[in-house]
């Protein structure tokens, strides 16, 4: 499995082929579409992350040494965002997905997702995934 | 040719010269402001009071003896003026200075908890804003009197049958709003208050999304308790009104203490100030009451009936281009019986997402539950789009709306 940092780049290659922000979010949902269905069971109020307008589920599961992240939302869009987010920190043990940076956030052209008030929640999805890490993290110590 | 008829003509594009901010753009497109029902914008009449008020006569009011405070004085006091004769209150001391429409609730809600006892029942509406059922509850936790609620239909009426029979010998209040925030139904409040004055309950309601559309006449009303915030009519944000019978005000218990609200005060015991100071402890928002008044004054010289036709026709206009579109479901009644607001779903698709959409096209709706969730509830959703007029607003910017809701589905289906 690629690093963090190398699924990030990955990621802001691939955005960085749209000229506009229509393009940007036309293949953000697309993301969102192609995201692996999350498990009904999971769907709790519990994995409910707290702070956003629409509904975003995330479950995470310990596999070896690596957390695995499932998530879903009932806006296209959110999920997208989410998408991204998994792609990049899913799979990973729980010490690199807290050493990640986001700035690849900004550099795809979703920095105005990024502010802490904005009512989708990026910031506290981010929050909940390394909230997770750090549960884990906590368990291997 | 200047003929009567073309002097009446609503200069929409005049009136916007007035905005400063519907001049800018957001995310490079031209602003399209239809988030009215959440925040009015300001004209420069009122920013210009603001602004005066800061550079020629800033000073606590009532109290100094020199000559600003007394300038910063008279200039509040003749707001509190300007506002009752607007809602046509007997008495301008019958005007409480407040926070806004939700304090103006509190002080309400709070004066009547040492009044209502257990077993007393209170009546809301399933229409309201958050603001004006979580007091009310409060209020029933504290004193052990008993909510009910009168249902909603599903055109986004009152079922007013229902009203009718929970009224009671134990009904002691009633508190429902003018106009609902997240579906712009007008509520038939006459009715409410005669209805609850048979049983001799005392009404309060909730202005904050009538007041920029409709203006009430309290004592044609006969309406027990009124509220209002300048924010949602081109005013401040920060400021709004208490309207109370005197009778009432006067009955009801001082909600904070303070400055200005005394009378005299040693440490065994405070005898409080008359009305309205009574109400209106510490310094007030003293800019905003003032730019409140100027804020009438903006829409009187519109007018008000000139703003509730120009504002129908924005609403026809937007609701028949709307039912233009696929899968469009749109909540509440006929614009006939509601105030500019259009609340609406496509089906399949998150209001969240097309609000994020039409932001990035420079289109300012609210998205989302409306601090009204009891209704979603009802419409078993989790929100909706909420796109609200002013008298500001355009038939062009309805189609440029029109255009990036096209846009938004083809990208969200």
């Amino acid at each position: 499995m690629a690093e963090i940092r190398e699924i990030q780049e990955e990621i802001v290659d691939e955005f960085s082929m749209f000229e506009d922000w229509m393009q940007r979010y036309e293949y953000m949902i697309e993301l969102g579409k192609s995201l692996e269905p999350m498990d009904e069971m999971h769907k709790t109020d519990d994995n409910i992350i707290k702070g956003c307008q629409s509904r975003v589920w995330v479950h995470a599961n310990m596999k070896d040494d690596k957390i695995v992240f499932t998530a879903d939302s009932d806006a296209i869009i959110t999920k997208g965002i989410i998408a991204i987010l998994i792609r990049a920190y899913s799979n990973q043990k729980p010490k690199a997905i807290l050493e990640a940076d986001t700035a690849f956030i900004d550099e795809i052209g979703l920095k105005e997702h990024l502010s802490p008030t904005r009512a989708n929640g990026l910031v506290s999805m981010i929050k909940q995934l390394k909230n997770y890490a750090i549960a884990y993290q906590a368990k291997l110590n | 040719m200047n003929t009567p008829e073309t002097q009446m003509k609503f200069d929409v594009e005049r009136i916007r010269k007035d905005f400063p901010i519907l001049q800018r753009k957001v995310n490079g497109k031209d602003l399209v402001y239809f988030d009215n029902a959440a925040t009015s914008q300001t004209p420069q009449q009122v920013i210009d009071c603001i602004v005066d008020y800061y550079q020629n006569y800033n000073a606590n009011i009532h109290r100094g003896v020199h000559s600003l405070s007394q300038e910063a004085t008279d200039a509040y006091e003749q707001a509190r003026e300007k506002i009752r004769k607007h809602f046509n209150a007997e008495k301008a001391h019958e005007i409480i200075f407040t926070s806004g429409t939700t304090h103006a609730i509190n002080l309400v809600a709070s004066g009547y908890s040492s009044i209502l006892k257990a077993g007393d029942e209170v009546i809301v509406s399933a229409l309201e804003h958050h603001s004006n059922i979580v007091p009310w509850q409060m209020l029933c936790e504290k004193t052990g009197a008993k909510l009910r609620v009168i249902p909603m239909e599903f055109d986004g009426k009152l079922n007013l049958d229902e009203y009718e029979k929970l009224l009671n010998s134990k009904t002691k209040l009633v508190f429902v709003n003018h106009v609902s925030n997240a579906l712009g139904t007008i509520n038939p409040i006459q009715f409410i208050i005669d209805k609850a004055h048979e049983i001799k309950a005392k009404v309060l309601i909730d202005g904050a999304q009538a007041a920029p559309h409709i203006q009430a006449d309290v004592q044609a009303l006969d309406v027990d308790f009124y509220t209002v915030s300048a924010h949602k009519i081109c005013g401040p944000t920060g400021v709004g009104v208490l309207y109370g019978k005197e009778a009432l005000l006067e009955m009801l218990p001082p909600y904070q203490g303070g400055g200005e609200m005394i009378d005299q005060v040693s440490f065994e015991k405070t005898t409080y100030a008359g009305l309205p100071h009574k109400f209106e402890a510490g310094t007030p928002n003293i800019s905003g009451g003032i730019a409140f008044g100027a804020a009438l004054d903006y829409m009187h010289e519109i007018g008000f009936d000139a703003i509730a036709k120009y504002e129908y026709e924005l609403l026809v206009y937007a609701t028949n281009r709307l039912k233009e579109l696929d899968s469009v479901i749109i909540y509440g009644t006929e614009p006939l019986q509601k105030t500019a607001v259009l609340s609406f779903n496509f089906e399949g698709i998150h209001a969240y997402d097309v609000g994020t959409i039409l932001d990035k096209l420079g289109i300012a709706v609210r998205t989302g539950h409306h601090c009204a969730q009891p209704i979603m509830e009802y419409y078993k959703i989790p929100g909706t789009i909420r796109a609200s007029f002013a008298f500001y607003n355009t038939k062009s910017e309805i189609d440029n709306f029109i255009n990036a809701l096209k846009k938004a589905q083809q990208m969200l289906q």
